[in-house]
C-alpha cells in the first residue's frame, strides 16, 4: 500500500471517528451558547445512552445471537431513537434538578455540580450494569468495501450517514423553526429575548434535551469501535468537548467543524508523528493546546464586539 | 383617558445603593408620555422594573387593571409573561440580535404571534414603515448601522402589536437628522397604531415635545410633573435639561 492510499484510509478512519466528536461536540457548544456553562456530565450522557440503546437492541434482537438482517437494522433505529429520547428526558432532568437552582450562584457552583453528575452516572451504571465492557454487535453484515486502495465498512457508513442526518435536522431546526430561532436569541442575548415573549427555562430544557438526544446516538455510534462500559463517556466527552473549543465554543457550526477536524487530526497525527499507540489521545490535547495559543476563540468563534 | 399603567410608590435598590425611590406615575391609554433626567437619574432602571427585569424592593405596577410586578417575587409576573401581556421595551442601546438577520430579528418580536400570515402581513409594513429595512432584510444585522439598528429594535417591538411600547433613549448616539426622523416615527406609531408610547430620553426638548405629559427624574425620585408643553416653560427644565 503506497503511502498516499495509507493516509487516505486513515482520513476516512478519521472521517468516521470525527462525525462522532461532532455529534457529542453538539450539547457542550449549545448549553454553553445558553448557559455560558460547561456541562462536565455530558459525556456520562452518552455512556447511558449507549447502554439504553444496546439494552433494547439485545432485547429487540436476542443480541449477539441475531443474524444480521432488515429487523435486525430496524431494531437498531428503534433502539436508537428510544435511546435519545430516555437520554432527552434525562439531559432535562439533571438541568432542572443539578443545574437550574445554582443558575444565579457562583460561576463555580453548576461547575462543580456538573462533576458530581458525572459521578452520580458513571458509578450508578458501574453499579448497576458492572465494571465489565459489553460488545455492541453489528446489526448488519460487516463486510468491508474495497472502493480502489481503500476500504470502507458499512459501520461506517452508518455511522457517517446517522451523523451527517442529525447534523442537517439540527441545523434545520435552528434557522428555520420558531423555537430554534428562540434558542439563538436566547443565546444571544437572554435578557432581550425574554422581552419577545421567550420563555428562558423552556428553551434551556429543550437544549439539554436535543444536546442529550444528540449524545445518546453518538454513544452508540461509538459502542461500535469502543464497546460499552461505564467510563466509555470519560474520554470520548472530554475529547468531544476539545473539539467544541477548536470549532469554537458557543458556535454549532464550529461544534461540526471542529469534531471532523479533531477526528482526521487524530487519524492522521499519530501515524505521522509515530506516537505508540497507547499514547493516542495526546494528539487531540496537542491540537487544542496549539488552537488555544494560536486563535484562543476557536476556529469560528469570534470576538464579539457591539456597536455603539 | 383610561389609565393603562399604574406605578406605585416603587422603590429598587443595587444592593445597598438606592436607584428608584418612591416613584409613582400614571400614563393614559394612547398617550405619548416622558420621561427625561441625567445619566444616573434611574431611567433605566424604572423601564427594567416595569418590564420585570429589575425587582422591587417596595411598591407595585399594574398595567391594564393587573399587577405585574411587586415588591413578594411570588406577586410578579416573569419578564416573558410581562411581555405576553403586551408590554414592549425598546431596551437601551438597542440589543438587536447581531447575529441573525433583518428578517429573523422581527420573527423574534413576533414570538408570541401564533398565526404566519399575520407575521407575514407585519413583516411588510414594517418594511413599508421603515424602507431601510425592507432593503436589508436578508442582512445580519450586526451590518447596520447605528440608526439602522435602532429602527430595527423599534420595528422588532411592534412586530408583537403591543399595547404600550418602551422606548429607553431612541436618540442615544445618534446623528441629529437621524433623531428626528425616529421621533416623527414613534408619533406615527402612537397616531395610527394606537400605541401608548412612554419615552425616556436625554434629549429633553425632543422628548418633550412629542408628549402629551412628562415626568423629571432626579435621583431615582420624581421631582416634578406637567404637560410636556408645561415642562418646556419650567423654569427649573429649562436650567437643567434645555440648556437655557
Amino acid at each position: 500500500m503506497s503511502t498516499v492510499t495509507l493516509y487516505m484510509q486513515y482520513i476516512v478512519n478519521g472521517l468516521t471517528l470525527g462525525a462522532i466528536y461532532s455529534l457529542i461536540a453538539l450539547g457542550y457548544t449549545m448549553v454553553y451558547g445558553i448557559l455560558k456553562f460547561i456541562n462536565f456530565a455530558h459525556g456520562d450522557i452518552l455512556m447511558v445512552g449507549a447502554f439504553i440503546g444496546l439494552l433494547i437492541y439485545n432485547g429487540l434482537t436476542g443480541g449477539e445471537a441475531a443474524d444480521p438482517g432488515a429487523w435486525t437494522l430496524a431494531a437498531f433505529f428503534i433502539a436508537m431513537v428510544a435511546s435519545m429520547a430516555a437520554c432527552a428526558v434525562l439531559g432535562m432532568l439533571i438541568e432542572r434538578i443539578a443545574y437550574k437552582p445554582l443558575r444565579n450562584a457562583n460561576r463555580l457552583a453548576p461547575l462543580l455540580s456538573a462533576i458530581g453528575v458525572s459521578f452520580i452516572l458513571s458509578n450508578g451504571a458501574a453499579w448497576i450494569f458492572g465494571t465489565q465492557s459489553r460488545r455492541f454487535p453489528y446489526p448488519f453484515e460487516n463486510e468491508p468495501i474495497n472502493i480502489g486502495a481503500i476500504t470502507i465498512t458499512p459501520h461506517q457508513i452508518v455511522v457517517v450517514v446517522v451523523s451527517v442526518v442529525m447534523m442537517l435536522l439540527l441545523t434545520f431546526f435552528v434557522n428555520k423553526t420558531r423555537m430554534g430561532k428562540a434558542m439563538r436569541a436566547a443565546s444571544l442575548d437572554q435578557a432581550t429575548s425574554q422581552l419577545m415573549g421567550i420563555n428562558v427555562n423552556r428553551v434551556i430544557s429543550l437544549t439539554f434535551a436535543i444536546g442529550s438526544a444528540l449524545a445518546a446516538v453518538g454513544g452508540i455510534l461509538a459502542s461500535f469501535d469502543f464497546r460499552v462500559y461505564p467510563s466509555m463517556g470519560t474520554m470520548t466527552g472530554l475529547k468531544a468537548f476539545v473539539a467544541a473549543v477548536i470549532g469554537g465554543i458557543g458556535n454549532i457550526q464550529g461544534a461540526m467543524l471542529g469534531g471532523i477536524l479533531l477526528g482526521i487530526l487524530e487519524a492522521v497525527g499519530a501515524p505521522l508523528l509515530h506516537i505508540p499507540n497507547g499514547m493516542k489521545d495526546t494528539v487531540a490535547f496537542a491540537i487544542l493546546i496549539i488552537v488555544l495559543l494560536v486563535k484562543p476563540d476557536g476556529i469560528l468563534g469570534k470576538n464579539e464586539r457591539e456597536k455603539v | 383617558m383610561a389609565e393603562i399603567l399604574k406605578i406605585d410608590d416603587i422603590s429598587v435598590s443595587y444592593g445597598s445603593i438606592r436607584a428608584l425611590s418612591d416613584v409613582s406615575m400614571s400614563i393614559d391609554e394612547g398617550a405619548i408620555v416622558s420621561l427625561i433626567g441625567a445619566n444616573g437619574a434611574g431611567k433605566s432602571t424604572l423601564l427594567n422594573a416595569i418590564v420585570g427585569l429589575q425587582p422591587l424592593k417596595t411598591g407595585s405596577i399594574t398595567f391594564a387593571g393587573e399587577t405585574i410586578c411587586q415588591s413578594k417575587h411570588h406577586g410578579s409576573l416573569t419578564t416573558d409573561l410581562i411581555a405576553r401581556r403586551g408590554i414592549a421595551l425598546v431596551p437601551e442601546g438597542r440589543h438587536v440580535f447581531a447575529d441573525m438577520t433583518v428578517e429573523e430579528n422581527l420573527d423574534m418580536g413576533a414570538f408570541m404571534v401564533k398565526d404566519q400570515s399575520v407575521i407575514e402581513k407585519r413583516k411588510d409594513e414594517m418594511y413599508d414603515f421603515f424602507p431601510i429595512l425592507g432593503a436589508r432584510r436578508k442582512q445580519k444585522t450586526r451590518s447596520l448601522s447605528g440608526g439602522e439598528q435602532q429602527m430595527m429594535a423599534i420595528a422588532r417591538a411592534l412586530m408583537s402589536a403591543p399595547r404600550l411600547l418602551l422606548l429607553d433613549e431612541p436618540g442615544l448616539g445618534l446623528a441629529p437628522l437621524i433623531v428626528q426622523d425616529i421621533f416623527s416615527k414613534i408619533r406615527i406609531i402612537n397616531e395610527e397604531n394606537k400605541v401608548t408610547v412612554f419615552l425616556v430620553e436625554q434629549n429633553a426638548r425632543l422628548a418633550l415635545r412629542s408628549s402629551s405629559y412628562g415626568y423629571v427624574l432626579e435621583n431615582g425620585r420624581i421631582v416634578l410633573e406637567d404637560k410636556g408643553s408645561a415642562l418646556l416653560m419650567n423654569e427649573r427644565v429649562q436650567k437643567a435639561y434645555l440648556g437655557a
